[in-house]
């Protein structure tokens, strides 16, 4: 199987190759067209800030790429921003897979959102296995909004899309590739989600 | 519920631990990669390496050990020590750091904190503060304690947040190796005043003090490196008897 991440560029994505190959599986990094077109599963990572990672993937022609992915496509953090419609972090229209809105947290809390917290209303095979309020590891100052698309909920004094589904597009707002053994578990299931 | 989190601290230098690591069943206490795989087992929640070595080669061991923990760790890390230009920064996330550290540095030239935060995002800025209190007033120091400034702990630490730091690790000098407990006031005080997470250290020396941390210091986690290391503390029992007290915390009955 070939499971390519996209490298446009934004932060560190060492850590998701790290994650997988201790799962004993291979990946490549790209940003070539036709290797992400040709891969059985795409993983599109992001860390940093939302414009400026948008005019990285428009850079690279990547922005009109990936929404006409057909092979399962697993945003992670930033890259499940991306995929929505518009983010309020600078201001930014997404690739408009999800159609769902990123807001800011509310001034009254500690922002970031930065730990472990539990997701709940598991609602995907991308959770085969994972139990109801299992801990993942969350960094993030803006939240996807609930939606028909949500397949996890997250509390952090409102409740939020821990993560989205839509056809084969598949994000989540948590790391999985440092959220210790139930992580792991989810990249294992993104892998081996029927396409 | 967003949980309190636990973090050992580790001194390396020239890519090895030091300050004497007491563990049974360790083949090697002095490799960091081994001792971040147990902490990460036993339920840390997250680690911090803090680099103490002087040589010419700091750089090059430093970076071959932040690839080793990356590879092998699944939990988030950060790395501190010297870090003083964004090309340090770079190197480090580049490969597999996820977070960077800086004390010293940042204090002589702050808009390094605006710089790394304005390239990477603030969740990987970690502004650590160490400070000490002198006529009731919390001065802050400089190079690993020994330089004092003109710098207040709470003016500084508002600055470091407005530039773009994500947290902030508040180490007190008077607390740190008395095992007497955390600076809980002085914590309380700047959770009032932040609205970015404030990290505990110095001073832990039993679980109350890390209850104490959370409670009273209203710290979101508590960092402590001693305690785990010799083992007088297991990360496991710490957090069972915090959940036992009502603290939010990952805990997982492996037992």
């Amino acid at each position: 199987m070939k499971v390519v991440i996209i490298d446009y560029g934004a932060g560190n994505i060492k850590s998701i190759q790290f994650a997988f190959n201790r799962l004993g599986i291979e990946v490549t990094l790209s940003n070539d067209r036709e290797d992400i077109s040709s891969a059985d599963r795409v993983i599109f990572p992001g860390v940093g800030e939302a414009s400026s990672a948008m005019k990285m993937l428009k850079n690279s022609q990547l922005d009109s790429l990936i929404p006409t992915l057909k092979q399962p496509v697993f945003g992670i953090c930033l890259g499940m921003q991306l995929m929505c419609q518009y983010t309020e972090e600078g201001k930014t229209n997404g690739l408009n897979i999800f159609e769902t809105n990123v807001k800011r947290f509310s001034n009254n809390l500690k922002v970031p959102h930065m730990g472990w917290n539990t997701i709940r209303n598991l609602k995907s095979d991308l959770f085969e296995t994972v139990q109801t309020n299992e801990y993942q590891y969350f960094v993030h100052s803006f939240y996807a909004e609930l939606s028909s698309e949500t397949i996890a909920i997250t509390d952090y004094d409102i409740s939020y899309s821990a993560a989205l589904k839509k056809d084969n597009f598949y994000g989540v707002q948590f790391h999985p590739e440092k959220s210790g053994a139930a992580g792991e578990q989810i990249l294992k299931n993104f892998i081996e989600i029927k396409s | 519920m967003l949980t309190k989190r636990i973090i050992p601290c580790l001194d390396v230098k020239n890519g090895r631990t030091v300050k004497g690591i007491n563990f049974k069943g360790l083949r090697d206490a002095g490799d960091p990669v081994m001792l971040a795989k147990k902490y990460a087992e036993d339920g840390a929640d997250e680690l911090v390496f803090l680099d103490i070595s002087a040589t010419e080669e700091r750089r090059k061991t430093l970076i071959e050990m932040v690839l080793k923990v990356a590879e092998e760790i699944n939990i988030p890390f950060t790395v501190g020590g010297g870090i003083s230009s964004v090309e340090d920064v770079d190197m480090l996330l580049q490969n597999g750091a996820d977070k960077i550290s800086m004390n010293s540095s940042i204090i002589k030239n702050p808009t390094l904190i605006d710089k790394v935060s304005n390239k990477y995002g603030n969740q990987c800025v970690v502004a650590a503060i160490d400070a000490k209190q002198i006529n009731k007033k919390w001065q802050v120091f400089s190079s690993g304690g020994n330089i004092p400034t003109e710098l207040n702990l709470f003016d500084w630490a508002q600055e470091a947040e407005q530039r773009g730091a994500g947290e902030i690790l508040f180490t007190s000098m008077d607390h740190d190796g008395t095992k007497n407990g955390y600076a809980n006031e002085a914590l309380s005080e700047l959770n009032d005043l932040l609205t970015i997470p404030v990290i505990a250290s110095g001073g832990a020396g039993n679980i109350q003090h890390f209850s104490d941390a959370f409670k009273i210091g209203n710290a979101d986690a508590a960092l402590a490196a001693s305690i785990f290391h010799f083992g007088e503390i297991e990360i496991q029992t710490l957090k069972k008897e915090l959940q036992l007290q009502q603290i939010p915390i990952r805990y997982e009955n492996k037992l």
